[in-house]
């Protein structure tokens, strides 16, 4: 006899390993995020730097991970670089090495972007009572542009952890591919199972998003509020 | 012969291939207030900021306290703790409280003692009548106190020099006499040197020892307040003060 589909949530260790999975995805996407949103505050400095070879450098590197699919560096990085470098890596670090440089890129231009529209008397006024080039990003630029850039930080931050779903194209045991291993051991027995493996996978990810993502909006309203009051 | 602070040698200056600074040739005795004059687009502005490097020149020399300054900008972060300057536009820094943006320069670039430099930013803020705002906000601030702030932020390096570019003409009119006032006591009192770029026909001619009368980048005259104020040599100075009204 077919069992209702919810109960496959709860047969065996399913809930459990559902969890385990979920982890995963938040500790790549938490890891990635860590060193990405580090390394993109150094290159986005870099990049409002006068030397004009770094700058074309630091920009190829943007754009080659901005127009080249996430999909596509994952296998790259996955298929191609351990047989012509052999360069290997478990599937869980190498996808946290993908999207902390993936992070890196975008977090570098989020970077400049803020960095440049510090008004150009910030600077003067920096340098008028003697701040040398790192005391003046220390003390005034960085600190003005992280509260122009933190909005778009987090909608970055929700953009990567919904990415994550990816994984699993390349065997990482995230809470998609656990997912999907639960309803195919479960067809027969629950066929409506998939519908509440994915549910739940909805909500799990709808919750970690969706509080980030309230949060830019109600940082950005508030940012808007100050700077026009 | 008083002691000549600052001397500025055939100052040559372009914007790529617009020249906008002709062979400018003068100095200031210690104590002296300057005031530099001319109508807009005259290069005061640009003149007074390559005073502490914020410009760069082309030709020429700037000799302060007897030195030759070599322009470059580890060089000028050094001589601008000597030389203290305030703009036009009151830039605080958003980020840090009043009393923040005074001790920044103080206590990180001077490394001076934080206690002290803190004591001695409060007798600073309560010189300009702002010493319940240590704690503020600059946000929290009207455009004349904001102003005031930086004066003070400019004082706690004590430079031996300092430039005042238009530092009156983007504040409402009930708030420039405050910040006058205390210029004028600096002069005073303190009996700092200053060059003052202003707009303010009747400041000018209070404070200043001598004016500098630029037009077009190049300096048409330097003479005494007293003496270009009621009879000017050139026929251009005659028409910029009868333009001006005051």
């Amino acid at each position: 006899m077919d069992h209702s589909g919810i109960s496959v949530l709860f047969e065996g260790t399913n809930f459990q390993r559902l969890l385990g999975g979920l982890w995963v995805t938040v500790r790549i996407a938490a890891v990635a995020l860590i060193i990405g949103l580090i390394l993109g505050v150094i290159l986005g400095v870099l990049r409002t730097f006068k030397n004009r070879p770094l700058r074309i450098i630091l920009r190829l590197y943007l754009e080659f991970f901005r127009v080249v699919p996430t999909v596509v560096l994952l296998f790259l990085f996955y298929y191609i670089l351990p047989r012509e470098m052999n360069f290997n890596l478990p599937g869980d670090q190498l996808a946290t090495l993908v999207f902390a440089l993936w992070v890196a890129a975008e977090m570098s231009d989020i970077v400049r972007g803020a960095l440049i529209s510090v008004p150009q008397h910030q600077k003067e006024s920096g340098k008028a009572i003697g701040l040398n080039r790192y005391q003046l990003y220390r003390y005034v630029l960085i600190p003005q542009a992280i509260s122009l850039e933190i909005p778009a930080t987090i909608n970055l931050a929700t953009r990567v952890i919904k990415t994550t779903s990816l994984l699993l194209l390349i065997s990482v045991m995230d809470v998609i591919n656990i997912g999907q291993q639960i309803i195919e051991a479960n067809n027969h027995t629950h066929p409506t199972g998939v519908f509440w493996v994915y549910g739940l996978i909805f909500l799990f990810y709808f919750l970690i998003d969706y509080p980030l993502s309230w949060w830019a909006k109600r940082l950005e309203k508030k940012r808007l509020e100050r700077a026009n009051g | 012969m008083a002691e000549q602070i600052l001397q500025v040698e055939h100052l040559e200056k372009y914007y790529q291939k617009k020249h906008v600074l002709h062979d400018i040739n003068f100095h200031v005795d210690k104590g002296e207030v300057v005031t530099l004059l001319g109508p807009s687009g005259s290069g005061k502005s640009t003149l007074i900021r390559c005073l502490n490097g914020l410009e760069a020149y082309q030709q020429g020399t700037i000799t302060f306290e007897g030195k030759k300054i070599e322009p470059t900008e580890k060089n000028w972060q050094q001589i601008r703790q000597k030389i203290g300057m305030v703009f036009q536009s009151y830039d605080l820094f958003p980020n840090l409280t009043v009393m923040d943006n005074i001790l920044l320069g103080p206590t990180k670039v001077q490394k001076q003692d934080k206690f002290a430099a803190k004591k001695e930013g409060l007798d600073l803020l309560a010189r300009v009548g702002l010493e319940d705002y240590a704690n503020a906000y600059p946000r929290q601030l009207s455009g004349g106190q904001k102003q005031r702030v930086a004066i003070v932020r400019a004082l706690a390096l004590h430079p031996d020099f300092m430039l005042f570019d238009e530092v009156t003409a983007s504040l409402d009119p009930e708030m420039v006499r405050g910040i006058l006032n205390i210029i004028q006591d600096l002069a005073d009192v303190d009996h700092m040197t200053m060059i003052v770029v202003t707009h303010e026909m009747n400041f000018a001619q209070q404070i200043a020892d001598r004016v500098i009368f630029l037009e077009d980048g190049h300096i048409l005259e330097q003479t005494p307040s007293k003496q270009f104020f009621s009879a000017p040599q050139t026929k251009r100075a005659q028409e910029f003060l009868d333009s001006m009204d005051f």
